[in-house]
C-alpha cells in the first residue's frame, strides 16, 4: 500500500514537470486557479458587501463613481462597489459553470458509453435524441425553458433553473465525440479477451473503456465548464439570472439596464466582461493542455522517465 | 473402458451477415473431439475458419454472426444450450484462449500483473491477497522476472508478451486451452521458447490444447491429432503421423508439398556458403489461387476449383467425410473427397 503511495506520488511530480512545461497550459491553469481562489475567499478579498451602498461624507451614494481608493473599480448606479460584486459575481458564475458542466460531462458520457458500447438500437434510439438536441438552436430553446420554468413558480432559484437547462442541453457533442471513440475501443482486441475471461459489460466498460476514454471526458468536462460560464453570461445579460445573486452576465445586464454605456461609466461593464474571458480563455487552455498530456498513448512516456526504464531494463531484462 | 472427449464439436455451423444482406457460411458441418490432455492442431489457409472454430466454441462470435446448427459439448454439456451467465462463469475457468497477436489482446494502459490479476478477481477465485501471489506463481512459471509485472505492454517484448499472455490463460487453471496462432510475428527463437513453453505447461498440468496455426512444423511438433480445415469444412481429420505420413486429402496433399523440407532441399553449391535452394534443390510447391470467398462458395467440393485432381463430380456434390484408415488399426483418418473410398462414418 505505502509502496503504491509513493508511486502514485511520483506519477504525480511528473505530471507536474511534463505540465509545468507548458506555457499555455501553466496560463490557463493560473487563471482558473485565480477564479476559484477569488470565488473561494470572497469576504476576504473584497471591501464591501457586493449589496452595500459607499456613501460619501454628506451620506449620498457615490453613483457612477470612476475607480479610487475607497472603490477600487469604481462604483455602479445605485453606489455599490464593482470589485466586490465581481468578486461575489465570481461565486454565481463559477457555480452555476462547474455544475452545468459536470451535468453535462455525465449526461454527455452516459449516453456516449452506452450508445458506442451496446450499438444497434441503443445507439439508434440515444443518438437520434441527441441528433433532436443538436439541430435546435440552444439560445431560442434555452429562453424558453428557462422563462417557462420560472412562470412554472417552482419554489427553486433561477440559479438550479439555469444549472439544469444549461447542463442537459450541452451534453450533445461530448456525447457523439465519447461515442466515437468508444466505437473504436470496443473492437480493439483486448476487449474480446476481457469477454473472453468471463467478464460482462459493466466491468468491461468500468475496467476497459472508461480509462481509455478518461482523459477525453477530463479534458471536455474543463471545455464544456467554459461554454456554460459563457451561456450562463449570456442567458443572465438576458434577464434570465437569478438578480438577488447576479453573476458576471448579470452584472453587464445591470451595466446596460442603467445606461453605464452613456454615461461613460467603462468600469461597470468591462469588468466583468473581462472576467468571462479570463476563466473561459483559461478554461480553454486547460483543455487543450490536459488533452495533450493525458492522452493514454503519451502518459506512460511522459510519467516513465528514461533512468527509470534503464534501470527496470538492467533488473529485469530479457 | 473408453475416455470420455473433454471437448466433442458436431456439426458445428455459423452463418455471418455481411453488409449487403449476404450471408457467409463461414464454417459447415465441422465436427472434432478433443481428448483431456491431448494436443489437436487446427490447420489450413487464412480464412479458413480456424478463428471462428474457436470462437463458436467460446460463443464469442461478433455480433454479426451465430451459429446455425451443430453442438459443442465439454464435458458432456453442450455448452449452446448455456445462458449467457453460465457461459460468462464457464469461461477462462474451463476454457483460456491465447490470442493472435498478443500486443493487441492486452489492455495498453493496464500493467501486466493487473491484467493477470483480472481473471482471478472475476471469477472469484480468491481473496486479493492470494491473487497477488498466484500473479507471480503464473510470472515465475512463464519465465518473467517478478519485477516487470508492474510495467505495461509497451514495455513488454513481443516473447514477453506472448508469454503474459500463456501466464494469463493459465490463472484460472482451465482444463482445455485454445492457442490462437501464439506464435505468428515471433521470430524463430522466441517461436521455440513458446512452443517449448507450452508443452512444459501441458506437461505440468495436463491440460488439453487446441492449436490454430498455418506452420505446419508447428503441428509436427506439437500435436498429437490434426484437423485440416478448408473453406469453413473440415478437409481432413487424423493422428498427426497419419495425416503427415498419408495424406488423404488433396488439400492436405499440396500443403504439405508447399512446405519446405529441410533435409533435401538445401544444398550448399560448391565454392558458396549460400544456400542455393534454386538450382541445387526443387522449388518449393505452391497452391494456386485463394481460398473461397464464404459468401460465393463454389457449389460441390469447396476446394474444387484449386484441385489439380479435379473431376466432374467434384463441382456437383460435396464429399463427404470416409475413414481411410487401416480398418481394425483403431486409428481413424477422415478425409472428404470424392477420390477416395474409405469406410463410411456415423458418428460424426
Amino acid at each position: 500500500m505505502n509502496e503504491n503511495r509513493t508511486l502514485f506520488k511520483r506519477n504525480l511530480s511528473d505530471f507536474w514537470k511534463a505540465f509545468r512545461r507548458n506555457k499555455l497550459g501553466l496560463l490557463g491553469g493560473f487563471l482558473v486557479l485565480t477564479a476559484i481562489l477569488a470565488a473561494t475567499f470572497a469576504p476576504l478579498l473584497s471591501p464591501y458587501m457586493p449589496t452595500e451602498v459607499i456613501r460619501d461624507a454628506n451620506g449620498r451614494g457615490l453613483t457612477f463613481a470612476p475607480p479610487s481608493v475607497h472603490a477600487p473599480l469604481g462604483t455602479d448606479d445605485a453606489g455599490r462597489d464593482i470589485w466586490s460584486q465581481l468578486i461575489y459575481g465570481a461565486r454565481v458564475s463559477l457555480t452555476v459553470g462547474f455544475l452545468a458542466g459536470f451535468i453535462a460531462m455525465f449526461v454527455g458520457s452516459l449516453f456516449g458509453i452506452l450508445a458506442g458500447y451496446f450499438g444497434g438500437r441503443v445507439d439508434n434510439l440515444l443518438m437520434r435524441v441527441t441528433d433532436v438536441l443538436l439541430v435546435i438552436p440552444d439560445l431560442p430553446l434555452m429562453l424558453v425553458l428557462v422563462a417557462t420554468l420560472r412562470q412554472m413558480d417552482l419554489r427553486i432559484s433561477p440559479l438550479v433553473v439555469l444549472v439544469a437547462v444549461i447542463g442537459l442541453l450541452y451534453w450533445t457533442s461530448t456525447a457523439r465525440l465519447i461515442r466515437s471513440q468508444v466505437l473504436t475501443i470496443k473492437e480493439r482486441q483486448f476487449v474480446a479477451r476481457s469477454r473472453a475471461i468471463g467478464a460482462g459489460h459493466a466491468h468491461i466498460i468500468r475496467k476497459h473503456i472508461l480509462p481509455q476514454i478518461m482523459p477525453l471526458i477530463v479534458t471536455n468536462t474543463v471545455l464544456i465548464i467554459s461554454t456554460a460560464i459563457l451561456v450562463e453570461s449570456g442567458l443572465a445579460f438576458l434577464g434570465l439570472g437569478d438578480p438577488t445573486k447576479p453573476s458576471w452576465g448579470a452584472m453587464l445586464n445591470f451595466a446596460f439596464d442603467r445606461s453605464a454605456v452613456t454615461n461613460g461609466a467603462w468600469w461597470f461593464y468591462l469588468p466583468p466582461g473581462f472576467a468571462i474571458v479570463w476563466v473561459t480563455l483559461g478554461c480553454v487552455l486547460l483543455g487543450n493542455v490536459l488533452e495533450e498530456m493525458l492522452n493514454p498513448r503519451l502518459t506512460a512516456h511522459h510519467l516513465e522517465s528514461n533512468q527509470n526504464m534503464i534501470a527496470i531494463q538492467k533488473q529485469g531484462g530479457e | 473402458m473408453t475416455i470420455q472427449p473433454l471437448l466433442s464439436v458436431r456439426h458445428l455451423t455459423t452463418e455471418f451477415h455481411l453488409a449487403d444482406k449476404q450471408i457467409a457460411r463461414a464454417l459447415e458441418d465441422v465436427s472434432f473431439d478433443v481428448m483431456p490432455g491431448q494436443t489437436i492442431g487446427l490447420v489450413g489457409e487464412s480464412g479458413c475458419g480456424k478463428t471462428t472454430t474457436l470462437m463458436a466454441i467460446m460463443r464469442l462470435l461478433p455480433a454479426s454472426g451465430r451459429i446455425t446448427a451443430g453442438n459443442v459439448y465439454f464435458n458432456g454439456t453442450d455448452l449452446l444450450t448455456l445462458s449467457e451467465h453460465e457461459m460468462r462463469s464457464l469461461r477462462w475457468k474451463d476454457m483460456a484462449i491465447i490470442f493472435q497477436g498478443a500486443m493487441n489482446a492486452l489492455n495498453p494502459v493496464m500493467k501486466i500483473g493487473d491484467q493477470i490479476r483480472e481473471a482471478i478477481l472475476l471469477h472469484n477465485l480468491m481473496q486479493r491477497q492470494a491473487a497477488e501471489q498466484r500473479v507471480d506463481e503464473l510470472l515465475e512459471m512463464v519465465g518473467i522476472p517478478r519485477l516487470r509485472r508492474d510495467q505495461y505492454p509497451y514495455q513488454y517484448s513481443g516473447g514477453m508478451r506472448q508469454r503474459a499472455m500463456i501466464a494469463m490463460a493459465l490463472a484460472c487453471s482451465p482444463d482445455l486451452l485454445f492457442a490462437d496462432e501464439p506464435t505468428t510475428a515471433l521470430d524463430v527463437m522466441i517461436q521455440a521458447q513458446v512452443l517449448e513453453l507450452l508443452k512444459q505447461i501441458q506437461k505440468n498440468l495436463g491440460l488439453a490444447i487446441v492449436l490454430v496455426t498455418h506452420d505446419l512444423g508447428v503441428v509436427a511438433e506439437m500435436c498429437d491429432t490434426v484437423v485440416v480445415m478448408y473453406g469453413g469444412k473440415v478437409a481432413e481429420y487424423g493422428p498427426a503421423e497419419l495425416v503427415y505420413n498419408q495424406p488423404q486429402h488433396p488439400y492436405t496433399q499440396r500443403l504439405l508439398e508447399a512446405f519446405p523440407d529441410l533435409s533435401r532441399s538445401i544444398e550448399l553449391s560448391a565454392g558458396s556458403h549460400r544456400p542455393d535452394a534454386l538450382s541445387g534443390g526443387q522449388d518449393l510447391a505452391t497452391i494456386p489461387g485463394t481460398p473461397p470467398r464464404l459468401n460465393a462458395l463454389p457449389p460441390g467440393c469447396r476446394f474444387n476449383p484449386r484441385c489439380n485432381k479435379s473431376m466432374e463430380i467434384c463441382t456437383q456434390s460435396a464429399p463427404k467425410l470416409v475413414d481411410m484408415a487401416t480398418p481394425g488399426s483403431g486409428a481413424r483418418q477422415l478425409a472428404a473427397c470424392h477420390l477416395l473410398n474409405g469406410t463410411e462414418i456415423e458418428d460424426l
